[in-house]
């Protein structure tokens, strides 16, 4: 099968890259990039392990071929830490213990991400419906969904922080 | 637009039209399907628009699920799209699928058929030699067949304006979060000045071959107000016109049972809601 030439964005750095039609966005990522950080938990576009955002929007790359990203931006687990430094949404999973295994883990901080960003207060019921393509195996979901309160914390705290430097 | 049906065109029925992939994907990656080529149309551009213009709401085939769950206009004055667009799989699937790839992939367990049923909708077809409109329900004939021909694409959803007389809802009952239903129905109101239903759309996801219009249901609440025993008597119509088949989800006496329930809640609840102007 011939290659097919593609430019996308990826955790803000430009990539050029020939892929075969058929590849699917996360084994581009995975196999191609190394960013192995992005996991394929089901392979049958049930379990979100796999997400990443896609222009700012959380979706499965698991379900949506390479090719489709050309000319997009992609964020993956790996952008989100600025400098060696954890993204607030990180240290509060770390913090509260939001996993056990962790294998579903850079999806479930993919997906809160999107979240926190379009709401920046969210229910926990907001929280839960907007998990509902995340699948958990380990924790039954409550200290996922406390991470994600106590992220939403830290955000706006470190906002504020921002704020005052800028005054 | 020009070269996705000069594609379509040229290579027939060995090519199939991709939008979001949320069902084409997982069908080629676990091989229960696979064509020669894919034309993904998700690039072409202004096909993503939702507005209202004329008689009216017109949304491009290429508006993802998120945005039509997420419109504004959608939320306040189509319910019932509002809701099924909230329903559909999970947040992350619908933030790359299409409403023209959920109608037009003629899966019986779709949602937004019913609910183009339920609000009287027209849909625009698009071929290399113009362009057709036809209404909604019938387009989907059977379980994943359409009445596309060679070469023709969705393009175009046309929804009648909502007017202040009209309410509807949209109700669904899963087993599990982000699945499919075992039953779901699409309600659609518009009343007359003494608060009689003057037209009613009702439309049927997950119990038959292809989505249902209940017809009988729709003349039987024509004319009437509803109340409690008027909507359980058009919910026990809705069920005879029902056609389930024992799968799954759940035995036919099972989906009967679910859909008698649901649907004379969403009656109920669309009434109220056209009701409250």
């Amino acid at each position: 099968m011939s290659l097919v030439k593609i430019k996308t964005k990826i955790n803000g750095k430009e990539v050029e890259s020939e892929v075969e039609p058929r590849k699917l966005l996360v084994h581009f990522l995975r196999e191609d990039l190394g960013l192995t950080g992005t996991h394929v938990g089901c392979d049958t576009s049930n379990c979100g392990a796999c997400t990443v955002l896609l222009n700012g929007k959380a979706v499965k790359s698991c379900t949506m071929l390479a090719v489709q990203a050309n000319g997009k931006e992609i964020t993956t687990i790996e952008g989100l830490s600025k400098n060696g430094e954890l993204h607030p949404i990180q240290k509060a999973f770390l913090e509260k213990h939001g996993l056990q295994c962790g294998y579903c883990t850079s999806g479930m901080i993919m997906t809160s991400f999107w979240l926190l960003r379009k709401n920046k207060n969210p229910t926990e019921e907001e929280i839960r419906k907007n998990l509902s393509g995340n699948l958990c195996r380990c924790t039954g979901y409550q200290s996922i969904v406390e991470s994600i309160r106590y992220g939403a914390e830290l955000i706006k705290e470190k906002e504020e922080q921002q704020e005052m430097v800028v005054r | 637009m020009e070269e996705a049906l000069e594609l379509l065109t040229k290579y027939g029925e060995d090519a199939k039209v991709m939008a979001g992939g949320q069902s084409l994907i997982p069908l080629l990656k676990l091989r229960l399907a696979s064509f020669p080529y894919v034309i993904d149309i998700s690039g072409i551009a202004g096909l993503n628009r939702i507005e209202e213009k004329g008689d009216y709401l017109e949304i491009g085939a290429l508006a993802t699920v998120n945005e039509i769950e997420e419109n504004y206009l959608i939320r306040e004055r189509y319910r019932a799209l509002h809701e099924a667009a909230g329903l559909i799989a999970d947040p992350l699937v619908r933030n790359r699928g299409t409403i023209g790839g959920n109608i037009s992939h003629g899966d019986p367990s779709n949602d937004l058929p019913a609910v183009m049923i339920a609000l009287k909708a027209k849909l625009e077809l698009s071929g290399r030699n113009g362009k057709r409109i036809i209404d909604a329900d019938s387009f989907i004939t059977d379980s994943f067949t359409t009445v596309l021909s060679e070469g023709e694409i969705l393009t175009k959803i046309l929804i009648p304006l909502s007017t202040r007389e009209s309410g509807g809802c949209y109700i669904k009952q899963k087993k599990n979060a982000g699945d499919f239903s075992v039953a779901a129905v699409a309600v659609n109101f518009v009343l007359d000045s003494s608060e009689r239903v003057k037209s009613a759309g009702i439309g049927l996801t997950s119990v038959g071959p292809r989505p249902i219009r209940a017809a009988n249901a729709e003349s039987f609440l024509e004319g009437k107000k509803v109340n409690d025993s008027v909507a359980r008597e058009a919910a026990t119509i809705i069920v005879s016109e029902s056609e389930p088949s024992s799968d799954f989800y759940g035995t036919v006496v099972y989906k009967k049972k679910v859909l008698l329930s649901i649907a004379e809640e969403a009656i109920n609840l669309s009434y109220e809601r056209a009701m409250v102007r």
